[in-house]
């Protein structure tokens, strides 16, 4: 059944609502903490202002180097005409140092915020061409618009991540829409800006080849040859710059910190949180057996120093194992996407490539979760299945957020924001897939072939009992950990946060893979 | 400006509710609102605390302005006082309490209530309290303990009592639909001035205003001897709260006169009244002096009719007759005394004549306006009190609350400005055009004919143009209060025409509902 007119421009005055509604309360969080990444953005700024060029990639006034793409280096001298009218000072290399004006702090709070109508466009878009109803749009929004992480990461801690999730975003809509090019070029610039999107690149270049390049050999190589000029150019406008003046190096070498460690310093919930502690308990293990262990000299977070590995017992992981193990956990994607390369599932895919990056890549952040959790969120409504599973995720992933903000301040804002998220989505989500029993026949029917298959929402034995577990280990750290055990283990509160989420993660990383391989 | 309210789409049915407001397509709010009043009150409820944490991150009045600083210091004040001085203490100018200094001016309540908070206070960070060494006192963690103690007493009592109202107001309507019932609640407990006041300026208005709250809402559901006691709790909270007063009594007399024994009824109500107020001041009711020197602390004559730039009649008239010269205090008094009493008046006879619950929540608008408009030292801040009734009135009268809101806030501009507060000024400003204009809610009320819209235009293009002014231009050194004094008179005159306007519709419905008497015979 076809959709009843619901005229693009409709739909695009609706989504102002929520929009606005979200532009309000990151207006209301200005003078929130902020992380030090407020002074890397501003550093930029004025690098990118005062520099010339060729010297953008080199210069080590500040401690916070420019270490992203080139295209985000001309985004932040883009913002820099602008910020030198609103503070002079903003931008200047030497006495803009760890400077922060309460025009500063405006003016880089609203350029994140403005530029979030990328992530705003990019939902809108998402959402306009498929048969969804108004309500299943408004709850897209909602999940991707009102992210209670991209709230925590980019109007708290301070990031840009809503409008290159945005890109994502975009270039996965027109993938959707079999407008495979511009798809390709759209991914090809968010790479420009942050090569931490790379992960999805395999699923891409399969998927492009394989959707893309088809139709017979000469057809073929021809799209094959367009889609690397895209590609070519988009990369030539971004490093071209450097390239010519000599920089090339610097600027790979700044993208590409491989000092630091195999964690960040508050572990990223993933896969290597078990070896690490596997490795601390046989150590343990060890020791009371009475074997000769060495402590390790390294720290995980400090990276590798000369020949010393942080593991006590377990073999040293390098950066090239971990890139083999993100390489051989998307593999099963890939091969689905070879064989059967179908728009529908683009956006599972790029999420399980950011899922498996996440899980086992090099010095993760834990930001990074955000990467698969925002691009699943359009997908969540497809089947109860799915919508079980990204409720799961998506309080996993913002709770694993919780340690960035460590002050009392914005203690009640981000549990606040994480009820709210968590309210709204059970409701939209049991309201979607409602309890079979009032499922009345009839005029039911018409329009959603899978209402009736469907099952009702729930959140079963095994996801309530990890949530609940979830609201111990967040008790734990808060209060019971400081009684129990005083000033001891002063680790232990974020450590049980990290395993916690990690299992949450582990689980979602499995359903996922799961998911990819039993559909056709 | 006016969105569409309705939408199309396919229809799937949900298993919730029945109704046609639970079909998430022909409003997309159902998926919230379809569920019990506790799920959708819970989902609003948490929306509108991360709004006042997050208008709690930016400054309180009198931040880093020694020697005085603002009404943060004289909450903190009063919890250093009422926390390390004995209760008979608490409103006696001593050596250990200056009341030059923030004395308390407050009703013994708020002297409780400072107490409770400050033994909150005194564990968490005792340096906050301390006697003497504590004043102005300013520290992180100070100023967030003060902001979760106003957040607290918000949510123990303005928000349970906005629950409490939500239901007892739609319950005696059958076709109140569930996504307009959220809508109220999110008109009254969003509502953007009592926010900005509470947790950006710093005050405890939502205890007395939640108060006010249970009270009507216990009046609405014919608990009336329940709701006198709410009321007199609020009353003893903040004096201010008897800007109700003349409605309360109007409605409760006039109700009463109807019952079969009026005397025993009035005496009821009478001896709770009493009651409750003896149990608030026992510990100054030992002695004649003891409950005066509370008293006297209670009405600062000395401070004059009018403060800083209020939009109410004495403020506004004095850019032509200088009353502050002209007349005594003595004079000054009797002459705000009859003006109030005759502007109320009106709609407490109303209500004694014909005590309807719709008359009841109009009056109390009514009266408080015309305290606010004509009584002797007001301040900006008491239009929140007009403002709480106006949103009870939401779904009745949707342009005039909305009209109330914008105009109250351009009344407390200059304030709010003077506190830092533009930011969150302008984002609740924003926050509350969006949610009055929330997609997929269906407002029942009539569309403004074509002359009310454009007036209402052009005088929200005049509000846009003071404010822009206001906050970019200098205003000539002769005339340094300027803009003040227009914003204050624009506001004036916008706050009459609404006031006559609420009055002739609260005598309009008391004959309407004299017709309807007639043919039913019966209320």
């Amino acid at each position: 059944m076809k959709t009843p007119p619901n005229t693009r421009h409709q739909i695009g005055g609706e989504i102002w609502w929520p929009a606005l509604v979200a532009a309000v309360v990151k207006l209301l969080l200005i003078p929130a903490y902020r992380s030090t990444d407020f002074e890397v953005h501003r550093n930029w700024l004025a690098i990118t202002h005062s520099l010339p060029l060729s010297r953008w990639y080199s210069d080590t006034t500040s401690q916070w180097t420019l270490d992203y793409p080139p295209f985000f280096a001309y985004f932040e001298k883009f913002l820099s005409f602008f910020a030198s009218r609103v503070d002079p000072t903003m931008t200047h290399l030497h006495h803009g140092l760890n400077y922060a004006s309460e025009r500063t702090i405006l003016f880089q709070r609203l350029s994140v915020t403005l530029s979030d109508s990328v992530l705003v466009y990019s939902a809108y878009r998402l959402t306009r061409n498929r048969n969804f109803s108004s309500f299943e749009r408004f709850l897209i929004w909602a999940l991707v618009i009102w992210s209670p992480g991209l709230f925590i990461v980019d109007h708290l801690h301070f990031q840009y991540n809503g409008f290159l999730l945005g890109m994502l975003l975009l270039s996965i809509s027109f993938l959707e829409e079999g407008k495979d090019l511009v798809g390709g070029f759209f991914f090809a610039v968010l790479l420009c800006f942050k090569h931490l999107f790379a992960v999805a690149a395999p699923v891409y270049f399969v998927y492009l080849f394989r959707h893309y390049c088809r139709g017979g050999l000469f057809k073929g190589f021809g799209r094959l040859v367009l889609m690397g000029s895209v590609v070519l150019v988009v990369f030539a406008a971004a490093y071209g710059p450097f390239l010519y003046y000599g920089q090339i190096q610097e600027v790979f070498r700044r993208m590409f910190p491989f000092g630091r460690g195999l964690c960040h310093a508050y572990w990223a919930p993933n896969f290597w949180v078990f070896y690490i502690v596997m490795d601390k308990f046989l150590s343990f293990l060890l020791v009371k057996l009475g074997v000769n262990i060495q402590a390790p000299k390294a720290s995980f977070t400090g990276g590798l120093v000369g020949d010393s590995s942080p593991f006590a017992v377990l073999p040293t992981i390098t950066p090239l194992i971990t890139f083999i193990t993100v390489l051989l956990a998307i593999s099963p994607c890939l091969v689905k996407a070879w064989r059967n390369p179908q728009p529908r599932m683009v956006a599972k895919w790029v999420s399980y490539a950011y899922t498996c990056g996440f899980l086992f890549g090099w010095h993760v952040h834990e930001k990074a979760s955000l990467h698969f959790v925002i691009t699943l969120a359009p997908t969540a409504l497809k089947s109860m299945e799915d919508a079980k599973h990204y409720f799961f995720l998506s309080v996993v992933s913002c709770y694993s957020l919780f340690p960035l903000l460590f002050e009392a301040q914005e203690y009640p804002i981000k549990v606040v924001l994480l009820l709210l998220h968590a309210i709204l989505m059970f409701f939209g989500f049991s309201s979607r897939f409602p309890a079979r029993t009032a499922t009345t026949t009839g005029a039911t029917m018409k329009g959603r072939d899978n209402t009736s298959e469907n099952p009702a929402f729930y959140i079963g034995w095994f996801g309530k009992s990890y949530l609940f577990g979830l609201l111990f280990v967040e008790i734990w750290g808060l209060f019971l950990h400081h009684m129990v055990l005083g000033d001891r283990l002063p680790f232990l509160p974020l450590m049980m946060i990290s395993i916690y989420c990690a299992l949450g993660m582990i689980y979602s990383w499995i359903w996922q893979l799961r998911h990819i391989i039993l559909t056709h | 400006m006016e969105h569409r309210k309705k939408k199309s789409g396919p229809k799937i049915q949900t298993n919730t509710a029945a109704g046609p407001e639970s079909d998430p397509d022909t409003n997309i709010w159902s998926f919230v609102t379809s569920r019990s009043t506790t799920s959708w009150f819970l989902c609003i409820s948490l929306f509108a605390v991360l709004i006042r944490l997050a208008v709690a991150l930016h400054p309180y009045s009198g931040a880093h302005t020694p020697p005085m600083f603002g009404d943060y210091e004289a909450q903190r004040h009063w919890m250093e006082i009422t926390v390390n001085l004995p209760v008979k203490e608490w409103y006696r100018n001593s050596t250990a309490n200056d009341l030059g200094y923030w004395g308390l001016d407050y009703p013994p309540l708020t002297a409780y209530q400072s107490y409770f908070h400050g033994i909150l206070l005194k564990f968490f960070d005792p340096a906050s309290v301390s006697l003497f060494t504590s004043r102005g006192y300013e520290s992180y963690i100070g100023k967030l303990l003060m902001r979760w103690t106003v957040l607290m007493s918000d949510l123990m009592i303005f928000f349970p009592a906005v629950l409490y109202f939500i239901t007892a107001y739609s319950s005696g309507k059958t076709t109140g639909d569930r996504s307009t019932m959220a809508w109220h609640t999110l008109m009254i407990l969003l509502n953007p001035c009592i926010i900005l006041i509470d947790h950006g300026h710093f005050q405890y208005n939502c205890i007395s205003l939640g108060l006010t709250v249970a009270a009507v809402a216990a009046i609405l559901s014919d608990r009336d001897l329940v709701g006198s006691l709410l009321f007199c709790l609020a009353l003893n909270h903040k004096q201010m709260s008897a800007y109700y007063a003349p409605a309360f009594f109007g409605y409760l007399l006039g109700k009463s006169l109807r019952r079969k024994n009026p005397i025993l009824e009035v005496l009821k109500l009478g001896l709770v009244v009493l009651g409750t107020f003896a149990l608030v001041w026992w510990p100054y009711l030992h002695s004649m002096d003891a409950s005066l020197e509370v008293l006297s602390r209670l009405a600062p004559f000395e401070r004059g009719i009018y403060e800083d730039y209020v939009a109410n009649f004495w403020c506004a008239t004095s850019v032509v007759v200088k009353w502050k010269r002209l007349f005594s205090t003595q004079l000054l008094k009797l002459l705000s005394l009859t003006a109030t009493v005759s502007a109320f008046l009106p709609s407490m006879i109303q209500l004694i004549l014909s005590p309807t619950k719709r008359g009841f929540l109009q009056g109390l608008l009514n009266c408080s306006f015309s305290f606010y408009l004509f009584s002797f030292q007001v301040h900006e801040k008491s239009i929140l009190l007009p403002l709480l009734p106006a949103s009870f009135l939401a779904l009745e009268e949707p342009y005039i609350f909305r009209w109330l809101i914008y105009n109250a806030l351009l009344s407390m501009f200059p304030l709010l400005r003077r506190d830092g507060l533009v930011l969150p000024y302008a984002a609740l400003y924003g926050l509350f055009i969006l949610l009055y204009h929330a997609p997929g809610v269906r407002k029942d009320a009539r569309k403004p004919d074509f002359y009310s819209s454009v007036l209402q235009s052009s005088a929200f293009a005049c509000s846009v143009f003071l404010h822009i002014i206001y906050l970019t231009i200098t205003p000539p050194d002769k005339y340094p209060f300027l803009f003040e004094a227009l914003i204050m008179i624009f506001c004036f005159s916008q706050f009459v025409l609404s006031s006559i306007y609420l009055n002739t519709k609260q005598w309009a419905l008391s004959k309407s509902s004299t017709q309807v008497d007639a043919r039913k015979k019966s209320l």
